[in-house]
């Protein structure tokens, strides 16, 4: 057992997502069996190996870091949930 | 009229046999016949008939003027919503068109849907949408099957012959494990062929389109389309795309194929250890020399991606916070509230699943010993690789461990759910093409698929011997 109720829900939090108490207990048991299983990668040696993050054997080209005009503010604020005088609207943050 | 695949739909049109109007009927009607599958999440008739007049003005020289496509729904299209899967994207309208797509209309084929798939690409079966599970058209009538996943409803798509192609995702094996389970062609291309720009990202270091289609000949000519350099995404390769179509060639003659052994995994029926041997007895029988090889990192292939798909999907999944677009939980009280209770109710249990088990992975204190681990080996299993295809030109495996399975078997082991990418993943860790085509069927009738792999950018020998391979069933 790696995980207990407390790790799981102190990660929820990080995650920003809440879980009730029945999904946290059906998570705990299903994350604890995979990072079990994740485990048997110790066996392997790697203590002279580079960790791979691209695996493209391509030269990646770059760009320009040019701006472009693609959307309008309109069309973009089109998909918001809420929105007020041109911006995003949330809850309110500041008491 | 039949149609039976994309060469012969575009001699009929040729020959003015058919008009691309009488194209777009035929699939509309078939589309509407098959609803009980819930093959598409997005299906619109008044849309399909706008893109058939729009497409007439086209000139006759675009490759794929009238063809008809169903595209993944995780491709952004401006014509139509775009979900993936997820209830947490329901009613999302991109503002953009993915680089796919965009390739795919500027050749003038006809996009009659957006195909239902894994919630965030994340399943093997098609069943974790929020928009419920798509069937497999091979089932009988009182055995419902899973199409396989996650791009199950475009592999479902082709197989119902609801579409000539279909666009597809593979991060894991989300094209060639349906493709294997619905009988039909899947080729995931090289890792940065063709451009993320537009997709909704689940593993950015893994993610990479590809396509479903009726037979080799299709996909070549499809893959050919949507492959290309695009600026846009910063892990896009700037290499020039054969003409994979045209240089089409059967002959395998010297060709080296490898076998690895590592390949051969308890509880792998004689069926699909069977059809394995046939294909390779055919491709020997065709001029090719096989070689029996090793791949020892394999087995540590799918635990490597369960770390490594989760991190990347914890962190590219942190956008869906209720602001910007799609879902909003109605009753949050500060801003806080509104993330949690968004996320909450917008992801389901899978998707949930994998990115809290990514979030930890990436948190202090675990980074290094599960995160940086999970990259090391991944190294390890891509050299694997290298070293095999320093000298062979391929490797043949079978494509997935089981035919299609029956939609309501019981899944609760996220592990044994997660066995059914053991014969894929390898492949997507080392970001190398892979294919799979239909070769064979098990005792109950259901396809069987068989896997070809090459190194980087050897699209083209993938295309040849799968060309030749599939041959045989002709």
């Amino acid at each position: 057992m790696k995980l207990d109720t407390n790790t799981i829900n102190k990660i929820a939090k990080l995650a920003r997502i809440r879980l009730s108490e029945e999904e946290a207990k059906e998570l705990l048991k299903d994350m604890n069996s995979i990072l079990d299983w994740v485990e048997q990668l110790n066996e392997v040696n790697t203590d002279a190996v580079e960790p791979l993050a691209n695996i493209s054997s391509a030269i990646l080209p770059q760009r320009k870091d040019e701006a472009q005009d693609i959307n309008s503010t309109d069309e973009i604020l089109k998909n918001s949930p809420d929105k007020l005088e041109g911006y995003f609207a949330v809850p309110k943050v500041v008491e | 009229m039949e149609f039976k695949s994309i060469t012969q739909l575009k001699t009929l049109l040729d020959e003015n046999k058919i008009s691309i109007k009488e194209i777009a009927e035929t699939y509309i009607k078939r589309i509407n016949e098959k609803k009980e599958l819930n093959i598409f999440v997005y299906f619109n008739e008044d849309i399909i008939h706008y893109q058939a007049k729009e497409i007439e003005k086209l000139p006759n020289d675009k490759t794929l003027k009238g063809i008809p496509i169903a595209v993944k729904d995780l491709f952004c299209t401006k014509s139509m919503p775009t979900t993936a899967g997820s209830k947490i994207l329901e009613n999302f309208k991109p503002t953009y068109e993915s680089f796919v797509t965009q390739k795919l209309i500027n050749q003038g084929s006809m996009f009659v849907g957006k195909t239902n798939l894994d919630e965030f690409a994340m399943g093997s079966a098609t069943n974790t949408s929020y928009f419920g599970n798509t069937i497999n058209p091979l089932s009988k009538n009182d055995n419902p099957l899973a199409p396989g996943g996650s791009s199950g409803g475009s592999a479902a798509a082709v197989a119902a012959d609801l579409c000539l192609g279909a666009t597809g995702t593979d991060t894991g094996g989300s094209i060639r494990q349906p493709a294997s389970f619905c009988g039909v062609v899947g080729i995931k291309p090289t890792y940065g062929l063709c451009s993320r720009w537009g997709i909704a990202a689940f593993a950015s270091s893994l993610d990479q389109a590809g396509i479903f289609s009726k037979n080799v000949k299709d996909a070549s000519i499809l893959l050919q389309e949507i492959a290309g350099y695009d600026q846009r995404d910063s892990t896009s390769s700037n290499v020039q795309v054969p003409s994979f179509y045209k240089n089409l060639n059967p002959s395998l003659d010297g060709k080296v194929v490898g076998i690895p052994k590592e390949y051969t995994v308890d509880g792998i029926s004689d069926e699909i250890n069977g059809v394995w041997e046939e294909a390779i007895k055919s491709l020997e029988k065709k001029g090719a020399k096989i070689k029996y090889v090793s791949l020892p990192h394999t087995k540590y292939a799918l635990p490597t991606y369960y770390i490594i798909a989760p991190a990347e999907a914890s962190s590219n999944l942190a956008r869906y916070d209720g602001v910007k677009y799609g879902f909003r939980a109605s009753d949050a009280k500060s801003l806080d509230d509104m993330y949690e209770l968004t996320r909450s109710e917008g992801f389901g249990k899978e998707v949930k699943r994998r990115i809290l088990i990514g979030t930890y992975v990436l948190s202090a204190g675990y980074y290094d010993a599960y995160y940086l681990k999970a990259q090391k080996v991944r190294k390890l299993i891509a050299n694997d690789f290298v070293e095999t295809f320093s000298d062979c030109d391929l490797i043949l495996t079978p494509t997935a461990p089981s035919a299609a399975f029956p939609l309501n078997e019981k899944q609760d082991d996220p592990i044994k759910m997660y066995l059914n990418d053991v014969f894929t993943v390898p492949a997507s860790l080392a970001g190398i093409p892979g294919i799979s085509i239909p070769y064979g069927k098990d005792k109950q009738g259901l396809p069987l698929g068989i896997q070809l792999l090459s190194k980087h950018y050897n699209e083209q020998e993938i295309f040849n011997a799968a060309f030749a391979l599939e041959k045989d069933y002709e």
